[in-house]
């Protein structure tokens, strides 16, 4: 057990490494820089909307609302803070704005989250697309402190790869853990079985409204590194479209899958610029590789599988005890 | 003190009278048949026990405390378990994380010791891995525990159902049917089984059944309900030559 925790690790901090060193070797660029920020903003999206629609098998319509309660709330706090005489700065102060963000998102997960979740039913979908749309214009109704449809600029840019890779290991790993506890097979069991889990002891609607707020609180970290990233926020850009375009990922990579999550949300987020060379037939590549999944691999591209180093060495051994056996016969 | 006790329970659904007048009373490990036709309101009884529904009047007493209207998790938290009438496995799991879930209520670990895996998260999670295989070899299913719940034969699926109920550590188990679907042998094993439950984990067990010969050779009592209301209670022989159980099933 502790062998696999180091052999993650190293791989994690690899993968760090080798990115770290491209970027001195001047292999990646600035551009290519502002790509994998997003990269790293779309996986902790899309592992979160995972946990809500994947595993707890509520249908969320407004990932992006949260986003944005998360990008707003972080943003206002370090603009004051960088604004006055508290000498907190660079990644300290980053990480107090995620989480006083990632707070905020999580209150409005409660707040919409106690009414519908209370009910069996698929309430969740139509509140959390009312949430979105309501979110947008009480943005750009507050205008004094959001900057309304001007937008909220002079955001201090903070985000940088190192801090972000690393906020998105912790995402990954308190989600995967979360999962595998006593409470994610609560969890789980209520996609699965929602009358059965409630029979088999299970406070159901806790567990969703669980769930459904720590999703929320992951929301509003990736909104408050998005908005250190971008040093400014337009409420245009959390639109009923992006919580729609982290559903694709999710359905995409496999629902209950975090290892299916992040591939997808690499891969989508990097398409659209790898395809850029298609010009106005991008849009149209894009939705042809969308339908062609969907018709070859319904349950998406993982499934339920999760990328574990043990399980393909135990694969490995499987096939080769299966080799021997031949040999000797 | 009787185990469950329910006094005049009913329930209305809208103008429509589904049960009234429900009286029953379990004693520490017996095995009490709940039989009836079509529509009598068995099931009804069963979720008015289990909390699925309140019931409109009357108590429902578990060791002399009022349960009437409790929600199903509490209730089965303190102490009744039940299986369904069509198999609600969690299918998409492994037939051992299917009884682990059920083992949910007793462990004590709190979300932080989850995501930390602190020393008391390892220590639950193995005591719960070493009960979950021991309760699924008193159904010689612990070979089976990375297979699919969903990919198992029907007759197995229904005893997973009930391994997952008594994972809860139940002190009344409510079987709704559990026989539905089985052929004659598969039938006569099952019962085997709900006798050897009752035995070994010294529960009381409360049954649903349609098929009165197959009841009468196992139960110590059995209650007949017929349109919602009880005809008639009491030992097997006296239910089989009751004219009003005669007349429910087999028509003047």
């Amino acid at each position: 057990m502790k062998k696999a925790y180091a052999i993650n690790a190293g791989l994690v901090l690899t993968l760090f490494a080798v990115i770290t060193l491209l970027f001195h070797l001047g292999i990646l660029n600035r551009f290519h820089n502002g790509l994998i920020l997003l990269v790293c903003i779309n996986i902790i999206l899309a592992v979160s909307l995972n946990l809500s629609a994947g595993f707890l098998g509520q249908l969320v319509l407004g990932h992006a609302a949260f986003m944005a309660v998360g990008a707003y709330a972080a943003a206002i706090f370090s603009k004051y803070i960088t604004g006055s005489e508290i000498g907190l700065s660079g990644t300290p102060l980053l990480i107090v704005a995620l989480i006083l963000g990632g707070l905020a998102a999580a209150v409005a997960g409660i707040i919409i989250g106690v009414p519908a979740l209370r009910l069996r039913g698929d309430y969740i979908a139509i509140i959390t697309l009312g949430f979105g749309l309501i979110v947008q214009s009480l943005i750009n109704y507050f205008r004094t402190y959001t900057g309304g449809a001007q937008g909220l600029l002079g955001i201090p840019r903070l985000t940088n790869f190192n801090n972000a890779y690393f906020i998105v290991v912790i995402t990954v790993l308190v989600l995967v853990c979360l999962i595998r506890s006593r409470h994610g097979r609560a969890m789980i069991a209520i996609r699965e079985d929602e009358i059965a889990a409630e029979a088999s002891g299970i406070s159901t609607v806790y567990y969703k409204i669980l769930g459904f707020t720590v999703s929320a609180f992951f929301a509003g970290v990736a909104g408050g590194l998005y908005a250190h990233y971008l040093a400014m926020l337009d409420s245009r850009a959390f639109g009923f479209s992006y919580s729609i375009e982290l559903l694709v990922i999710v359905v995409l990579g496999g629902l209950g899958s975090f290892t299916g999550a992040i591939v997808a949300a690499v891969v989508l987020t990097l398409l659209p610029e790898i395809l850029r060379e298609f010009q106005q037939y991008r849009m149209l590549v894009y939705a042809i590789m969308l339908i062609a999944m969907m018709i070859f691999r319904p349950k998406g591209l993982m499934g339920t599988y999760e990328f574990s180093v043990f399980g393909i060495f135990d694969k490995c051994k499987k096939v080769f005890v299966k080799f021997k056996r031949k040999g000797a016969q | 003190m009787p185990l469950l006790e329910a006094k005049g329970m009913g329930v209305d659904f809208g103008g429509l009278r589904a049960l009234s007048d429900f009286e029953i009373a379990i004693e520490p490990n017996e095995l009490v048949g709940l039989i009836g036709p079509n529509g009598a309101g068995k099931t009804t009884a069963f979720n008015l026990l289990t909390g699925v529904y309140a019931p409109t009047e009357g108590v429902i007493l578990l060791e002399g405390k009022n349960i009437a209207g409790k929600k199903p998790y509490r209730i089965n938290n303190m102490g009744i378990a039940r299986t369904f009438q069509n198999i609600r496995l969690f299918k998409g799991l492994s037939v051992i994380e299917n009884v682990k879930t059920a083992c949910h209520a007793h462990m004590s670990y709190g979300i932080l010791s989850g995501i930390m895996r602190l020393p008391k998260y390892w220590r639950e999670e193995a005591a719960i891995h070493k009960e979950a295989l021991e309760l699924l070899s008193v159904f010689d299913m612990a070979d089976l525990a990375d297979v699919n719940a969903g990919n198992l034969p029907y007759g197995k699926q229904r005893q997973l159902e009930i391994a997952r109920a008594l994972a809860t550590r139940p002190k009344l188990l409510l079987l709704d049917e559990p026989a539905a679907g089985m052929n004659p042998s598969e039938t006569q094993l099952l019962m085997d089984t709900i006798q050897l439950i009752r035995e070994r984990f010294g529960i009381a067990i409360l049954l649903i059944e349609h098929d009165m010969k197959l009841v009468m050779g196992i139960c110590q009592r059995m209650v007949v309900l017929d349109y919602g209301m009880i005809i008639a209670s009491g030992k097997p022989e006296e239910i089989k030559n009751n004219p009003r159980v005669i007349e429910a099933y087999l028509g003047e």
